[in-house]
């Protein structure tokens, strides 16, 4: 199988991914029960990158293997809606979605040493996906294997085929992970913190492998990161996720110039930049995530907010565009009472 | 004297000449050396009271390995080391322990430094016991509460044990740590990485408050370029075992001379899209040599840009200063002057 560019849907078509009301509960036993994601909504056309921005705990990861479907099922409550392609995922018998895992839904992880079997060559994982979605023969498998390890940029791929995960550096086995995930051209790729175990160098080269596979396929991403920094550089459309809940979803361009959840500002202007004038003072935001409200009580944020009054104390604040975006910027959406740079 | 600025500067807190951390490679029968990984090859540096060096490198590029040495935690196999000007390297196990009073350790990760079953104030009163401050314990006691808030934790917590604490929390204790014993010099490996983006800024700005107010004198290493640009006075980048370009921090990162500098800052993501969007890229080809054999010569021209057939393979380029660069920025590369007039070309170029 060579690999052929999806065939994108016609533009005004439904998403490729659509996520709805998406709300993860764990539960132990004797313990109260824990709300991971409170109701997360978003989705992701072909050919688009959609960033899923936070902290830890913020539920960014849980959404996504909410997603591919890989929370285990016990002490688990998933709800809301996943449809891939129109096709509802959550209801999905587990061996029907198995068999779309690898094919048409790919997953690339933080941590490329403990995805990858440290005692199978990494020719036998790559062609492991091809084996069990495709019907090539050895050889064919063998040949695709070769090129994917080309097209992500390892030299030398006949060797490498034959060599374990250890005899690679890091980077290099973020490729080979990006290879298998790409293995049976998916039209969703799922990256989660795909570049935060490597080093600046090589996280540049990976990101730019990862959109230029993505713009030239057309298949579809979700970037989930806590670096806004990779957001910048990478995504179409972002979503900034505070404890369990979309707090602001904006296209790339419009966060940055115009965060409006008092988060989403107050963490631009605590990352420090390089590019910064010698002697930009940071300002930190306050507290941890630790010190949240709950989402029925008020903002979750408000603890931490330099903005926050009594206002904020009411359950149900909307995801909605603020008074300032509503004519221009009708997709900036804001779950804020009290929106930065609205009033003027 | 009249001599460059580094001579005109008074006497730097700690000097650090011609360090090296070799670690032997034994193989066969006899387990005979056969050869060393070089994971610090050969380093100067100066860190002037009160200031901030900040070594930022990629990972293996041996800036912890250096930063453990210059307290001698990892025992260095060559050149000296300078604190307050007495010779850290000449000292025997009880002037050490000594001296240990004036220099101490932010670990990345704290927790991996806290005794689980000692609460934080027990913990933090141990050091002034070992060293035998004079006061006693009733006065240790209020000096550990003192410190534990000056550091933003909340009263009450020197009675908590260190898995009670959240991320941030941590470091803080970890920063008590190591001012208990009012020390002058601050070596932070790694201080915020493990922390959440925004908790991150609250360390760092009470590592610059702490700063400040006691006149403490930091060696700050860390990966993220922006982290040290935003703590440091002086900058020094380092690959492969050895700084490859150093100088006042503002300046560096506006005009970086030396090609692995320079191919860093294009690699580092900006929160901005425009900044992404326009931004030049230099992707370094392949990863980083081994350390136990290193590349002849210049030791970044495996996956230099703008290696050259000359001088590149065979000299190894030591930090120099370069025309037209008032101030202290030095480079060790052969060729800045025409890469910076852009009168070589680059391999990678299409």
């Amino acid at each position: 199988m060579t690999p052929t560019p999806q065939t994108t849907p016609p533009a005004g078509a439904r998403p490729l991914l659509e996520v709805e009301d998406l709300r993860v509960r764990f539960s132990r036993r004797g313990q109260p029960a824990t709300t991971a994601v409170d109701g997360v909504s978003f989705s992701v056309d072909a050919g688009e990158v959609v960033g899923l921005v936070g902290e830890s705990g913020c539920g960014k990861s849980v959404t996504s293997l909410a997603v591919m479907g890989l929370l285990p099922s016990r002490g688990t409550r998933v709800t809301g809606s996943v449809r891939f392609d129109g096709t509802e995922l959550l209801t999905m018998a587990p061996g029907q979605l198995a068999a779309r895992r690898g094919k048409d839904l790919a997953m690339v992880f933080q941590d490329p040493m403990t995805s990858l079997n440290p005692v199978l060559t990494l020719g036998r994982q790559l062609t492991e996906v091809l084996r069990a979605h495709t019907d090539l023969d050895r050889a064919a498998r063998k040949a695709e294997a070769l090129d994917l390890l080309g097209r992500v940029g390892i030299p030398d791929p006949r060797r490498r085929l034959g060599e374990y995960p250890h005899q690679l550096s890091g980077g290099m086995r973020q490729r080979v992970l990006i290879a298998i995930a790409l293995a049976c051209s998916p039209r969703l790729i799922i990256a989660d913190e795909p570049t935060t175990a490597l080093d600046v160098t090589i996280q540049a080269q990976v990101l730019d492998l990862l959109t230029t596979l993505v713009r030239e396929s057309g298949t579809a991403m979700v970037l989930i990161t806590h670096d806004l920094g990779v957001v910048a550089g990478t995504c179409d459309r972002v979503n900034v996720l505070y404890a369990g809940r979309v707090v602001e979803s904006a296209s790339r361009q419009d966060l940055f110039a115009r965060p409006r959840h008092r988060y989403t500002s107050g963490l631009l202007a605590a990352v420090p930049r390089v590019d910064a004038p010698e002697g930009t003072p940071l300002q930190p935001v306050r507290g941890t995530v630790r010190d949240r409200l709950e989402w029925d009580a008020g903002c979750a944020f408000l603890p931490r907010c330099g903005r926050g009054d009594g206002a904020c104390r009411t359950g149900g604040i909307p995801l909605a565009p603020t008074d300032a975006d509503r004519a221009r910027h009708p997709d900036h959406e804001a779950r804020c009472v009290h929106p930065a740079g609205a009033t003027t | 004297m009249t001599g460059s600025p580094r001579e005109a500067a008074a006497a730097p807190l700690l000097q650090v000449r011609g360090l090296e951390v070799h670690y032997p490679i034994r193989s066969g029968l006899l387990k005979r050396t056969v050869g060393a990984v070089q994971a610090v090859d050969g380093v100067d540096l100066d860190v002037a009271r009160g200031t901030t060096y900040g070594l930022v490198g990629e990972s293996g590029c041996g800036k912890s390995t250096l930063g453990r040495a210059v307290l001698r935690l990892t025992e260095p196999t060559g050149g000296s080391i300078r604190i307050a000007g007495e010779d850290v390297r000449a000292m025997g196990p009880e002037a050490l322990r000594r001296a240990r009073r004036q220099m101490q350790m932010v670990f990345q990760d704290p927790l991996a430094s806290l005794d689980p079953r000692q609460s934080v104030e027990s913990a933090l009163v141990e050091p002034l016991r070992v060293h035998g401050i004079e006061g006693g314990p009733s006065a240790w006691r209020t000096r550990v509460r003192g410190l534990l808030d000056r550091v933003g934790l909340p009263s009450g917590a020197g009675a908590k044990y260190p898995h009670e604490f959240s991320g941030g929390q941590r470091q803080r204790v970890g920063i008590a740590r190591a001012l208990v014993l009012d020390p002058d010099l601050l070596v932070a490996d790694e201080p915020v990485s493990a922390l959440d983006v925004s908790v991150q800024a609250q360390v760092l700005v009470l590592l610059q408050e702490l700063q400040a107010d006691l006149g403490l004198t930091y060696l700050v290493i860390a990966h993220d370029l922006a982290v040290v640009k935003h703590m440091s006075t002086t900058v020094g980048v380092m690959y492969l075992g050895g700084i490859v370009e150093e100088g006042p921090s503002a300046q560096l990162y506006a005009r970086p001379l030396h090609p692995y500098t320079r191919a860093l800052l294009s690699a580092a993501p900006v929160p901005d899209p425009d900044v992404e969007a326009t931004r030049e890229r230099i992707l370094l080809r392949g990863d980083l040599p081994s350390p136990a054999d290193p590349p002849s010569g210049c030791r970044f021209r495996t996956r230099c840009p703008w290696v050259q057939p000359t001088r590149c393979a065979d000299e190894r380029p030591a930090l120099r200063e370069v025309a037209g660069h008032t101030g202290s920025q030095r480079v060790a590369c052969h060729w800045a002057e025409e890469i910076e007039a852009g009168t070589l070309s680059r391999a990678d170029a299409a």
